[in-house]
This record gives C-alpha cells, structure tokens and sequence, in this order.
C-alpha cells in the first residue's frame, strides 16, 4: 500500500503504552456545523477521541484522523494547523487515516466541515502536546518552563541557545499528565508561521505516479470483482432471472440475487455476477437474462413531475415564514416582478465510479471503503454480516471524488450482501452507467418569485414559492411531514432588506433517490435568489451591483432564518457586502465590455462562508460562451490559501458544469442519461479562466469546498441577460432560451 | 493464448480472453492500478496509456491488438516521479481528488512529444478528451506549460 498505513486504536495504544516511546494526545474533531449534535453525543460517550498526534523518538509527527480525502485537501490543511500550534518543520509531518471505532461517534467529511470543525481541536492539541515538550525539557535543564521555547521541532533555552530535539523528550513528556485542553494557551496568530502560507499538497506525489490508492485499487488475496444488473426503474424488483449465459461467460464465478433495504438503499438489490476480474463480470452480466417487476415509479416522468410542480404551483404552498404582509403589498404594488425558475435533478459523478470491497468471515470482516461516511458503512457491514460493530474492521480509501455521494451507504450495503453469501473477498464495482442511473440525485425543483418596489426603488415584498422533490422527504421517517426549509437554505435567510416577506412550500412526489449534491439546497437557492434579485434590479433601473448592496444595507448580523437561535452562525452583512465588493473591483465591473458580451454578479451565503461571482460571457442568439469567471471568498482565516483557491477553481468548474451541460431527466421511471456523451461534463477546452481572491480574515476559518457553486449560475446568467437582454430561468441553459 | 507485449520496457505475456480490454488486464490481471477505469467508453481519458508512443484509451483496446507493441503507463513514466510533466503537476498542485490524473499526465506526455512547445490551443485539442470533476483544467495548461519550459531547457542545455 503506498497510502499511510492503517493501524487500528487498540494496536496504537497498546504499541504506545507498551513501549512508551511515543507522545500521544488524544482528542476529538467534530465538524462545527454539528457541534451540538457531537455534544450530546460526547456526553453519552465518556473520553471519545477520533483523532491523535503521535511523535515518536525518530522525530517523526503523525496526525491520525477520522476524515476521508476525496480531494478537498483535509490531508494537507489539517497537519497545518496542527504543525502550527506544535511548531514543527513541515517536512516531519505526517498523515494516516484513522480506523472506524463503533464507540466513537464519527461525524463522517462533509459539509464543508473539516477546517471549520478542527480548527480548534487541532491547534488545541498541537499546544498541548507543546507544553508538554517544553515541560520535559525544563525538567531536563532544571530551569523553568518559561524560559524555555518550542522553535521547528526542538525546545529551545538560553543563550547561546541550547536545545532538545522533540524525538529525545516524547519518553519524558509522555509521562506527564496532558494539559486542558480548554486552557492550553494557544499561539498568538501574528506569530504564524506555517497557517495562512500557500503549501503543496502532501499527497500531490502519489497522486502523480499513479501510486495513490483509491477503493477501487483495492486488492486481496483471492478476491473476485462483482458488478450488479439492477432494476432501471426506481424500487423495481427482480421478478426472475436466468443465470445460464452469463455462467458460460469466461472466468464468471458465481451468479446470485442480492436484496438491499431500509434506510440508505438505493435500490432494492439485484442480480449479482461474480468473476476473476471487472471485465468477465461485466460480460456476464451482459450476458444475463433478467425480468424486472417494474412496479408503481415506471409511470414516472420528468414531464410528468413538472405537471406536479405546475399543479402544486396554482395553490398555496405551506407557510415557512412570513413577516409583515407580502401578498397584500404584492397585490396593491405599482411595480412588482414575477418569475418562475426551474432546475432539474442533478448527478454527482465522481470520477471513480462506487466501489467497495468487502470480506466477511464467520468471526470478523474487513472492507476498502472510499467512504465520507466510514462509520454508516460500518455500521452497515455489520448488520449484514450480523457480527457486532467492532468485529468490522474498515480500512477508508483515498476516494476519487466525494461531492455528498460518497456519504452514502447503498454500495457498501450491496458489497456487503454479495460477500456474505460468496464467502470470498469481493469488490462490487459500479460501471459509470451504474453510477450514474442509481445516484441520489440533486432534488429537482420548481420555484416562483414575487418582488415588490417601492417608489425609491426599495424591496417592498418579497415572495418565494418552491415545490420540489426533497431531501427530507427521502429520509425523514415520517415522509411527506417533510415542511421543506430545508429546501431553501439561505434562500429562507435573505440578505436583502425587506418588511415583508413570505416563504411557501409544496412537497412534490418522485421514486428518485435524492441526497446532498455539492451545495445542497443553496445550489438552487442560489441560482433563483441571486437571478431575481438581478430582475429586481433591472426593474428598478439600478445597477446590479449597486442595488445589492443598498438593499443588503447597514452591517449587521442576521441570524439564520429556522435555526431558532438567534447566534447560530448569523449572516454578517458586512462581509457578504465585501466579497461582491471585491469580486466587483477585480473584475472590473465599470470598464465597458464590447458588444455582444456582458457580466453577472452574484453572491451567496452558505457553509458559513461568503462568496461572490462575476462571470463576463460572449452572448448572441442560440450560442454563448463563458469568458471568464472572478471569485472572490470570505471562508475567515485561510489555513492553505494554495488550497482555497483550488476548492474555488474546483466548486465553480462544477457549478458550470450544472450550468451548462444535461439535466438529469427521467422516462418510464428510469434515468435517461448514462455516460458522459449524453451527461456531458466541462472539458479542457470550455473551462474559462477563473481567478480567485480572498478577503483577508482573522475569523476563524470556515467551509470552502461548496459556498462557490451557488454563486456560478446566477452570475453566468445574470451576464447573459447583461449581453443580450435574454433572462434565463431554467438550468441548464438550452440554446432555445437565448433564442 | 498468450499475448505478448512490452510493457514499460519489460516484455510481458498474459494469457487471458483477447477481447478482454488492455485497462483491465492491466489493473485486474496484473494489479497494476495507476491506470483508472472511468467510463469504458473512451469518453473521459482516465484509462490513457501510451501505445508505440500515442496517447490510447486502453479501456476500448483489446489486448489482442496490443501483441507485440509497446505499452507505456503512469507507472511507467518514471520510476520516482521525476518525469518533467510529474514534476510540473507537483509544482502547480494540479490534483485534487487526483483519480483522472494518471490520464491527463499521459495525455500530457503525449502532446509534449508531438509538440514540445504547445499553443493553449494545442492543449484544448490534446487534452478535451480527458474529464477532470474536480476541474483542475487550469492548473493542467499551467502545468504543461511549465513543464514545456522546463524540458525546453534540458534540451538546450543538452545540446
């Protein structure tokens, strides 16, 4: 294995205690958007740590972690702000993925949380772990530990200076008791040296060679690859199948039926076939006679969800809030817009297509899992193995992209049963049709936007009706209860300043798995607030840049609508007001353009980050092209700004992918699109050059692997209407919405 | 029946279906992983290898076209990583999740050897065919023009 290796706890602690050569400090990460659930958590868990710094006599530093890299970078921001706090040389850090412990709770890599929830733990522990060094050294020199200092991996004391390698003080400093880590005093930040300085990835080698190891890389003595035929049609059934021709296929092993169920699935199983390798079984299965029992979803349509969305559209939809009285300021308004926005169902496709391969035996398993989510997968592992948590031993993969997909559980359920019936080793390999057909998509949705303005050009009303095919409505156990602010996101905590405001939504109906995609609900929240607040400019006669930021007006903090606390991690007006400001100033967003091109600007808030876009595209009937993108972010402190900016460059090349490419459709109840000639993906050649700034930031850091992709759209479109006077409403954008 | 070929300079033969698809023989029968398996449709790059020296998705190449031919992939670029374009995709941080990077610097290779100094638009032609979802497209050209300069230099201080 070229990754780090993978050593579970009790082996770590036990080589630790044993040999006592080694400093450990103990402690635990949970991402900051969910501390409160990790809170109650801690409390049911006595002394939980789901991550540790180990330094060893060889002067080697290694940060074990419970977070999976699926390209965010977390392998490389993380030990910074470790290596800050504990000042070492960075060439002495290291990384090794932590084992899955049942007893810890796992909050899995999501959310754009890995910085933003570590950075505090982290810093906390490299201090600790520092005071405990220079502690061993002054006892050493018998002078006090005031004196002495922590300088790139040594203590250092007096004059001329005298010092002590940290390898030659872990035996001694190991045995003191670790300082609270509530009270640890922390490095002042102008003393940074290592935090806010562009560094290389740690992994950009492997990742170059060919040597990193991702899921599907995974191999095992004896194992056989797998591939699944299952129902096209969303919760269709095997009704029959006839192993015979796919058996006669070369190096086919084994032919069986799988069921999958209960939360997390995605289907309700299939045919699995097994072979010496992901060819033969791929043969197999074409080979394989199957008779699907289609059921109910096979009536399913795109058209069809949209004649829901129309239906659920001519009544009112379910209040989520509503202050002062919109619909009474809408009806009496001289001037008042309306609009109506839609987006379709949207496909993760990381590169790496699911895989996971799993080996149980009567007592224990194992599995290579590329998992956000190790812990479910886990979990998961065990129930199909019907073998306690622990007995489970998953060893997280380097994933080949991430985006939300990878928190779920449905491929690892299917490896899960294939092994248990087969016995061997086995990996269950999804081919890219597979992942594409069986995603949990990006909800589609549908929305209607009222605004009102007043004679100054003020927001007098705003409305916004959404129906869409939730997220909660998939897991939430009740259903269709599903009220649907989770749908909206900060589109329920508008920035923009108005009296009254009124917020609806309908639940629509559809069998099609749907998750958390790359920004979630403020992907589309996003593209809909941000296009007709840009309308609502126009309207007025206003710059689009101008009336944004007279309607986001004086700074102040607003908290975030359906929280129901006023402190939870509130909008500061001040800083969604610097980002457009600076994405503004660098683009130019005076300077004339020629004609026949334009600009759009957009900002949004989420992940606790503020992000801005001007996009400048070429426009005329039926064609356009995007020129250039300028981002700017507000993501506070910038652990690795070398980092940031490849999350900004890569959140938006994502984003105008969603923009510009397919919609995911559905026919007969089955997804229509199933590579990429027909869900095609941005390529070298249509990438625009994206610069990207960051506003300089003593706040703590915050998310950065999403807030960008909300901004994208709207801006690309809001340039279009600059360019041509065309408003498009409907992603992707179709030639015929130019026209 | 075996099928011989060189690979990465060593003579190789495996005996295995001659329809079966050079990525696979490569990844499954002779576990050797850099070479990423995509879409199977040679519609996404992440499968490129180089075959007699051309850039060739091996996810749609029989391996009983491959007899006799010369088979080069990622791990057979360099034996440390010091290829110029790995050094150049180093130096600019080009991966992120990194999975359709062993086919982008094959790509890449390729396009260095037919055209030592690209235009940005011989880098469209070349490269278009390789997907990267983590949009690393920009930190590629950089990279490839990076390494361009460097092997430029090379070359002039070898000559």
């Amino acid at each position: 294995m070229a990754t780090a290796p993978v050593v579970n706890r009790r082996d770590f602690l036990k080589r630790g205690a044993a040999g006592g050569a080694a400093l450990i400090v103990g402690f635990h990460l949970a991402p900051r958007a969910f501390a409160d659930q990790a809170k109650d958590q801690e409390e049911k868990t006595p002394n939980p740590f789901d991550a540790w710094v180990r330094i060893t006599p060889d002067d080697r530093v290694t940060l074990v972690l419970g977070k999976s890299e699926m390209g965010q970078g977390v392998f490389t921001a993380l030990p910074m702000i470790l290596a800050e706090e504990l000042s070492l040389d960075w060439k002495q850090v290291h990384v090794e993925q932590a084992p899955t412990n049942p007893k810890i709770y796992d909050l899995g890599t999501g959310g754009s949380g890995s910085v933003a929830g570590s950075w505090l733990p982290l810093r906390q522990a490299g201090a600790a772990a520092r005071e405990m060094l220079i502690a061993a050294a002054a006892k050493r020199w018998e002078v006090g530990t005031d004196t002495c200092k922590a300088k790139n991996g040594f203590v250092v004391h007096g004059h001329p200076e005298r010092s002590l390698r940290y390898g030659e003080l872990v035996v001694d400093a190991a045995k003191l008791p670790v300082p609270n880590l509530n009270k640890v005093p922390l490095k002042n930040a102008d003393d940074f040296t290592i935090v806010g300085r562009d560094t290389h990835r740690l992994d950009t080698a492997l990742k170059s060679t060919g040597k990193a190891q991702f899921g599907i890389d995974s191999r095992a003595p004896g194992m056989l690859y797998a591939v699944i035929a299952r129902c096209p049609v969303f919760e269709g059934k095997v009704a029959s199948f006839d192993a015979g021709k796919a058996r006669a296929v070369a190096g086919v092993r084994d032919v069986f039926e799988i069921k999958t169920s209960g939360r997390g699935a995605s289907t309700t199983g299939g045919v699995a076939v097994l072979a010496d390798n992901s060819w033969a079984a791929i043969q197999g299965r074409k080979a394989l006679e199957v008779k699907w029992e289609e059921g109910a979803a096979a009536n399913e349509s795109s058209e069809k969800l949209r004649s829901q969305f129309l239906a659920n559209a001519s009544k009112p939809g379910g209040v989520l809030r509503s202050e002062g009285d919109a619909d009474a300021v809408l009806r009496a308004a001289s001037k008042k817009l309306e609009a109506i926005y839609e987006l379709p169902f949207a496909a993760h496709v990381c590169m790496e297509p699911m895989n996971c391969t799993v080996h149980i035996r009567p007592d224990r398993a194992e599995a290579w899992v590329p998992s956000q989510g190790p812990q479910w997968a886990q979990a998961v592992i065990a129930e199909a193995a019907k073998l306690p948590p622990e007995r489970v031993t998953v060893h997280t993969t380097l994933m080949g992209g991430g985006f939300g997909r990878r928190y779920q559980a449905d491929f690892v359920m299917e490896a899960a049963e294939v092994a248990k019936i087969s016995g061997k080793p086995v990996m269950v390999l999804w081919t890219r049709e597979d992942d594409m057909q069986h995603d949990f998509y990006r909800p589609a949705s549908y929305h209607r936007l009222e605004g009102a303005l007043d004679g100054e050009g003020k927001l007098a009303a705003w409305k916004h009706f959404q129906t869409s095919t939730s997220i909660a409505a998939k897991w939430s156990q009740k259903g269709a209860d599903d009220p649907g602010l989770g749908e909206f996101g900060t589109g329920a905590t508008l920035p923009y300043l108005t009296p009254n405001i009124r917020i609806e939504y309908t639940l629509a109906h559809s069998s099609a798995p749907r998750a958390w995609w790359r920004s979630v609900e403020h992907s589309s929240s996003g593209f809909v607030v941000e296009s007709f607040v840009d309308e609502l400019a126009r309207a007025a006669g206003q710059d689009p840049l101008e009336f944004r930021l007279k309607l986001i007006g004086e700074a102040r903090r607003i908290p975030q609508f359906g929280e129901g606390r006023e402190d939870y991690h509130p909008l500061d007006t001040s800083r969604l007001k610097a980002v457009l400001q600076l994405a503004a100033e660098k683009a130019g967003w005076d300077k004339p353009l020629a004609k026949g091109q334009g600009r759009g600007i957009a900002a949004f808030y989420s992940f606790l980050s503020y992000a801005a876009a001007v996009a400048e595209v070429s426009a005329r009937s039926s064609a356009f092209k995007v020129n250039r993108i300028v981002c700017a972010v507000d993501c506070g402190r910038a652990v690795n700004p070398n980092g940031v900016r490849a999350q900004v460059e890569s959140a938006a090349i994502y984003a105008l992918t969603a923009t510009v490419k397919d919609a995911i459709t559905v026919d007969r109840g089955r997804v229509v699109q199933a590579n990429f000639n027909d869900y095609a993906m941005i390529r070298m050649n249509e990438a625009p050059p994206i610069e990207v700034y960051l506003v300089p930031s003593t706040e703590a850091p915050t998310g950065i692997g999403e807030p960008t992709v909300p901004v994208i759209a709207p801006a690309i479109c809001n340039a279009i209407f600059s360019a041509t006077g065309k408003r498009v409403r409907r992603l992707p954008i179709r030639s015929e919405d130019l026209a | 029946m075996a099928i011989s070929f060189t690979l990465n300079g060593k003579s190789q033969s495996v005996d295995v279906s001659p329809d079966m698809p050079l990525l696979w023989v490569l990844r499954d029968t002779l576990e050797m992983t850099g070479t990423k398996f995509g879409c199977g449709m040679a519609l996404c790059g992440a499968c490129t290898v180089h075959i007699n020296g051309q850039a060739t998705r091996s996810c749609i190449t029989p391996i009983s076209s491959v007899a006799g031919k010369k088979v080069t992939t990622i791990e057979g670029l360099s034996a440390d990583g010091s290829h110029p374009v790995q050094k150049a995709w180093m130096e600019e941080d080009v991966p992120q999740c990194g999975y359709c990077q062993s086919g982008q610097i094959m790509s890449a290779v390729a396009l260095l050897t037919k055209k030592p100094n690209p235009t940005d638009a011989d880098i469209d032609d070349a490269m278009s065919g390789n997907i990267c979802r983590c949009g690393t497209y920009q930190r590629i050209r950089k990279a490839i023009h990076r390494a361009a300069s460097e092997m430029a230099g090379k070359a002039h201080s070898a000559a």
